[in-house]
């Protein structure tokens, strides 16, 4: 562990040199750049998929408005300022904003890139019938025009505190109006050659795209910057596993950067020390936690399962008992095992950004078990002599679920052992992503269905605000039968207070009093105990030696400032 | 033959067959290879029998400070990288792997020579049984497995308990998805020998349908199964561990073999001993298990007369 | 013969329409989502959008229609349009099968990954023949020799080390330490020169040897298994009774007949080599149809599978048929009439 820390260290300090020597290299002066990711790029149209690998590759290509850098600060692309209310880009009653594009950016095509663009973007994703997967980045929007050619206007329907959803991060770049306007709604999946090759303000244009495969790109002969993008051309190859794609930066060095390499840090630490790549990584808003089921889960409440009509669940509906599985983890430990430098223990549901992070909670940061005991003996569950607790009928025994991933599944057995140091037995349970994730609503094994009485896994939220993420815990939100299971409150979790803060959080405009509520909520769930935090995970990548200006990014895609990537001389 | 002389034949029979079991295990001693490879397997099972009360850890226990050792007196196989003993985990994933290696081959081996036999015998259960044999061959895996997860792993669960019910799931699923080879080939075998003399003499001779499958089919076409059943046993070993590389197998904390070569795979430069166990493990079933087959073909094989 | 191959032919038809029926249906009734692999920051809402758009808010029966008549008008009209190079038939207005997840015709997709498939788990599966036949020749010959003993023992090891685990082993030695093959298969790459051909032939290498392990494996026991068998039958004696040479015996008279089950494993075999190796091609990033289907079915992309399984089971039913007609051509007692 401390050999990859100083790994780390060593890598940063290396990135800081290497940041100012590169600054002279010219447009494509340095040959190919090649670079892996382990799930492919299957499409280039962030607005037909939105998975993170799609938005990455695509991030290459088209460019937002605005996005964040590696800080989560948003910094200005193709406009020439951020708008905000003080300089008057942000009307004063929240319900507008206009964003002043910069003068001479081209699209790849040569033309010229207009306002225009802009608003057909929002006309694109809004169409009905498309299965526009940003829809919520436009969530509100009434109306967005184009004043003049290089200003335009978005309006919403009701207040917005936090007006930067279109047209920031990765998952809302502008699109080409000329290229896209016969592919709107219902037809939009059939401009496969537009989806695979679209024109774009980024640094690479696309030059051959095998889906799920391979895609290859040239620089940008119009990108705006003179000098970049370093490399005359890029490579972006998908397939494999994780640990496989460490080993071609790190070990084969056959390629120049690997993303999102979750795997146990040991072996990543090992195949650093041939020396041929660094690992980097960086902090989002991710958490891995772990969600209590307030209800009944067992298969004998038949429909009702997991839901308020079943009835409360016989161990966790006990607030002693919640409190006391938090306290008997070790979350360090769990980092050590399973996520080296790229996790902290956190007992905060909103992590980051900093403003955003409360320290009220940190009492569930140090592992107690005899506190644990302790909080058990006194709310009257015995120790048997089998070593689990019970209390009447109930006994503190657990089915303990989560998707299939070797780090998951470390993670589960060390938590095992640890309930069972305080009476509790748990039956481990891991489903295959694509089906927990799923959502299908005839699978009893979605993480919505919520069928076990614990489950753990990860979320976030994309850019910088939480306030959706917040609201997301409102009553409303459950899963249930009613709402076909769509929901994202998985941990049931129901207080009128708590509801009130979202609504007022929802209509307050100024920074700091949004952090305070915000840190309120986060608190009145985790002193609820209705969610148990346990990690604040990073994302993890390794990059070549001699590849230079690679600024890990959590806030927007890893690729973000590919264009200033060179090769050390 | 008369329903009348059942009796009369049957007692005939039973020192007829007490010595022929006689000759066939004396002419499998004669095989030095299935000797040994019976010798090996016995060894290996009694192992993964007795062992764990002699080599007492929990294989489950985790001891994170001594995580990715090597080869100690107190961890003789070294451990994992969550500080579980891998002697322990070895031993105690043969008893899933052997019982589930052994009882899906036997599943798969049954059904197969079944629905080949038929197939090839009698003639109009061809077409049907070969066109089900497709089907079955045609069936994207991997869908399969999540159907049946989801239809019947909560049922089973509820009247065999987790272990138990899963591994009935498992053995059916992998009996019903490895069948096809072997009813192909057991098919393909026997349109070759229903033509030849020794059937049509056995036939002409009056002998019963099932008898000719029985005593002269069967035999025939034992070294073909004999193969299958050694490939099996592999296959099968190795499925369960994709099975729960899927989620689809023994919940994460019961140790097989497959599954500690897949999670060891990763781990080969810092901890080689954590592969070099469990797939010793399986391979030397595997071969054990080919010999006692070879053997066993060889004492079985009719026209193998005794010099 | 002739008779009965074309029955069989009319025959296969409706089978393969079952077939495609219990596909689909299988296919619908699993529990993974198009929906499972997006980030959870897209809420359920959009979720439920994205599924409709996809058209999984149509009845069953619907769908399977749907895709019967893309399958078996659109696409091969669109491929004959595409030949004949005129648009007499229309096609641009046709709809055709697409993935869910790549948005683009499933049939270009196959078409795309064609070549590294047959490169790769192809010729690992010509390899694997030519080398099992003469080894189990060989081992049947000479039982319990040294050279049988050996051949035993490395095939069976072969067999029972899976492939997740060579491949992991093959790349540790030979790209980590001794850098002599890539770890990754490069699929942009064209075999133009003599170099070129090399640098083909070397990235091929690792993952045909891998796939060749264990298709010679297999294969070469079971023709040691009948080659055994049948050296053991009564016209063999008879035959070195009259003095056939015993080469003539072994190759002509033996080996014709032990053929049968190795006709019918290399008849099983040939279709899994279109469906691919998965985790070969996983573990080198071949990328090639097996990885398209394992995607394909971890991303609830069914048009790709339900097309991909479909034209597999056609290969099945159509090779299996091949075996059967072989088995008449190799042993004349074989009738079906």
């Amino acid at each position: 562990m401390t050999k990859l820390r100083l790994l780390l260290t060593a890598s940063a300090v290396v990135m800081a040199l290497g940041a100012a020597t590169s600054a002279q290299a010219a447009r494509g002066s340095d040959g190919e750049l090649k670079i892996l990711y382990w799930q492919a790029v299957s499409i280039l149209n962030p607005y037909l998929s939105g998975g993170t690998k799609d938005l990455h590759g695509s991030s290459m290509v088209i460019e937002p408005l605005a996005r964040y850098d590696e800080k989560g600060n948003m910094v200005p692309e193709l406009v020439d300022e951020i708008p905000t209310v003080e300089n008057g880009g942000v009307s004063k009653d929240l319900k507008s904003i206009t964003w002043k594009i910069s003068k001479g950016i081209k699209w790849s095509d040569g033309t010229d890139f207009t306002a225009e663009d802009v608003a057909f973007t929002a006309d694109y994703c809004l169409a009905p019938d498309g299965g526009c997967q940003q829809r919520a980045y436009f969530s509100d929007v009434t109306k967005v025009e184009a004043i003049d050619p290089l200003t335009v206007k978005v309006t919403f329907g009701v207040a917005k505190p936090f007006p930067y959803g279109p047209f920031v991060g990765s998952q809302s770049p502008i699109l080409q109006k000329a290229q896209f306007k016969d592919c709107m709604g219902p037809k939009a999946p059939e401009c496969t050659d537009a989806n695979f090759h679209p024109h774009g303000t980024g640094p690479f244009r696309v030059t051959e795209f095998k889906p799920n495969d391979v895609i290859s790109f040239e620089a940008n002969p119009y990108y705006r910057v003179a000098d970049e993008p370093h490399f005359a051309t890029a490579v972006l190859k998908g397939g494999g596993d994780a640990a496989s794609a460490a080993r071609a930066v790190l070990e084969t060095g056959e390629y120049d950067y690997a993303w999102n390499l979750q795997v146990e840090p040991e072996i990543l630490a090992q195949m650093a020390q041939a020396g041929k790549g660094v690992i980097v990584s960086s902090f989002g808003t991710q958490v891995e936690r772990l969600e209590v089921n307030p209800y009944d889960a067992s298969a004998a409440a038949g429909d009702a399962r997991s839901t308020k009509q079943a009835g409360p669940n016989p161990a966790l509906s006990d607030p002693a008992v919640r409190k006391a599985l938090s306290i008997a983890i070790d979350r360090d430990l769990l980092v050590e095992a399973g996520y080296g430098e790229a996790g902290r223990s956190t007992c905060n549901f909103v992590p980051a950004p900093d403003i955003y992070a409360s320290t009220k909670n940190n009492w569930c940061l140090k592992q107690d078990i005899a506190g644990a005991n302790k909080l058990l003996d006194d709310a009257g569950w015995v120790m048997g002599s089998d070593g689990v607790r019970t209390k009447g009928d109930a006994r503190l025994s657990l089915i303990f679920q989560t998707s299939t991933n070797s780090v998951r599944q470390g993670s589960q057995a060390l938590i095992k052992q640890m309930w069972q140091q305080i009476g509790v037995e748990t039956e481990l349970r891991n489903t295959d992503p694509s089906v927990f994730f799923g959502g299908d609503p005839a699978s009893p094994d979605t993480f919505q269905k919520f069928y076990s009485d614990v489950e753990m896994y990860t979320n976030n939220f994309d850019g910088t605000d939480p306030e959706k993420y917040l609201a997301g815990r409102t009553c409303e939100r459950i899963p249930s039968p009613e709402n076909g299971w769509l929901g994202e409150n998985i941990s049931r979790y129901c207080d009128p207070a708590y509801d009130k803060l979202a609504a007022k959080l929802a209509g307050t405009g100024k920074l700091a009093d949004r952090a305070e509520i915000a840190k309120e909520m986060n608190d009145m769930l985790i002193e609820a105990g209705t969610m148990i935090p346990l990690i604040h995970r990073g994302d993890v990548s390794a990059r070549a030696a001699n590849l230079d200006g690679v600024r890990m990014n959590s806030w927007d895609s890893q690729l973000w400032n590919v264009a200033s990537w060179s090769r050390k001389k | 033959m008369t329903d009348a002389s059942q009796p009369d034949m049957q007692l005939e029979t039973l020192p007829q067959e007490r010595s022929r079991a006689m000759q066939l295990w004396g002419r499998f001693r004669d095989h030095k290879g299935g000797i040994i490879g019976a010798a090996v397997f016995l060894i290996i099972i009694i192992a993964v029998t007795i062992g764990p009360y002699i080599h007492t850890i929990d294989p489950q226990f985790l001891d994170i400070r001594s995580k990715n050792q090597g080869p100690s007196m107190l961890h003789p196989f070294g451990t994992d990288n969550l500080g579980r003993d891998m002697l322990a985990q070895v031993l105690a994933g043969g008893r899933l792997s052997l019982s589930v290696g052994m009882v899906a081959m036997a599943l798969s081996l049954f059904l197969g020579t079944v629905v080949g036999l038929l197939s090839g015998y009698i003639k109009w259960l061809d077409g049907p049984l070969m066109r089900l044999t497709d089907l079955f061959l045609a069936l994207p895996l991997l869908p399969l497995l999540l159907v049946i997860i989801m239809l019947f792993r909560e049922t089973l669960r509820a009247i065999f308990g987790p272990e138990t019910g899963i591994f009935i799931l498992i053995v059916f699923v992998i009996g019903i998805t490895s069948w096809m080879h072997t009813a192909r080939i057991v098919r393909g075998d026997v349109l070759s020998i229903k033509n030849q003399e020794f059937i049509l003499a056995a036939k002409s001779g009056g002998t019963r349908e099932y008898n000719i499958i029985l005593r002269h089919l069967l035999p025939n076409v034992m070294s073909s199964i004999m193969v299958s059943a050694t490939l099996g046993i592999a296959t099968a070993i190795i499925t369960e561990s994709a099975l729960s590389f899927l989620g689809l197998g023994f919940p994460s904390d019961f140790p097989t073999w497959g599954r500690l070569l897949y999670d060891g795979a990763n781990f080969l430069q810092i901890t080689p001993s954590r592969v070099l166990w469990p797939g010793l493990a399986i391979s030397l079933t595997v071969l054990s298990v080919n010999y006692m087959g070879d053997a066993f073909r060889d004492a079985l094989d009719p026209h193998k007369v005794k010099h | 013969m002739l008779n009965y191959t074309l029955r069989r032919l009319m025959f296969a038809i409706p089978t393969l329409l079952v077939i495609s029926f219990i596909i689909f249906a299988l296919l619908d009734l699993a529990p993974n989502d198009p929906t499972g692999n997006l980030p959870l920051t897209i809420p359920p809402e959009v979720r439920e959008q994205i599924r409709q758009s996809l058209g999984l808010g149509d009845p069953f029966l619907i769908r399977y229609l749907k895709w019967l008549h893309q399958f078996f008008v659109n696409e091969p009209l669109n491929i004959l349009s595409q030949i004949t190079g005129a648009d007499i038939f229309e096609s641009a207005d046709r709809l055709r099968i697409r993935s869910w997840a790549t948005r683009s015709p499933v049939v270009d997709l196959i078409v795309q990954r064609m070549p590294q498939t047959l490169w790769v788990v192809g010729m690992s599966y010509v390899v694997g023949i030519l080398i099992a036949i003469p080894i189990g020749i060989i081992s049947a010959h000479k039982q319990y020799s040294i050279f049988d003993q050996l051949g035993t023992f490395v095939s069976m090891i072969g067999f029972s080390v899976p492939t997740f685990f060579t491949g992991v082993l093959l790349i540790v030695i030979f790209s980590v330490k001794l850098h002599w093959f890539p770890s990754i298969y490069d699929t942009n790459h064209k075999v133009t020169d003599w170099s070129s051909l090399v640098f083909q032939i070397r990235q091929m290498f690792l993952p045909v040897m891998v796939l060749a392990l264990y298709n010679t494996s297999q294969i070469s026991r079971f023709v040691r298994a009948s080659m055994l068998e049948n050296l053991n039958q009564d016209y063999v004696r008879t035959a070195r009774a009259k003095g056939v040479k015993e080469k003539t015996i072994l190759l002509v008279h033996v080996l014709r007949n032990s053929l049968i089950p190795v006709v019918t494993v290399i008849a099983l075999g040939v279709p899994t080599v279109f469906s691919g190796a998965i985790i070969t091609e996983q573990i080198f990033r071949v990328n090639g149809l097996g990885q398209l289907l394992i995607t394909s079915i971890q991303g609830g992309d069914i048009p790709v599978v339900q097309t991909l399984t479909f034209i597999f089971a056609v290969l099945i039913v159509l090779f299996n048929l091949i075996a059967d007609v072989l088995y008449g051509v190799l042993d004349p007692r074989i009738r079906y009439d």
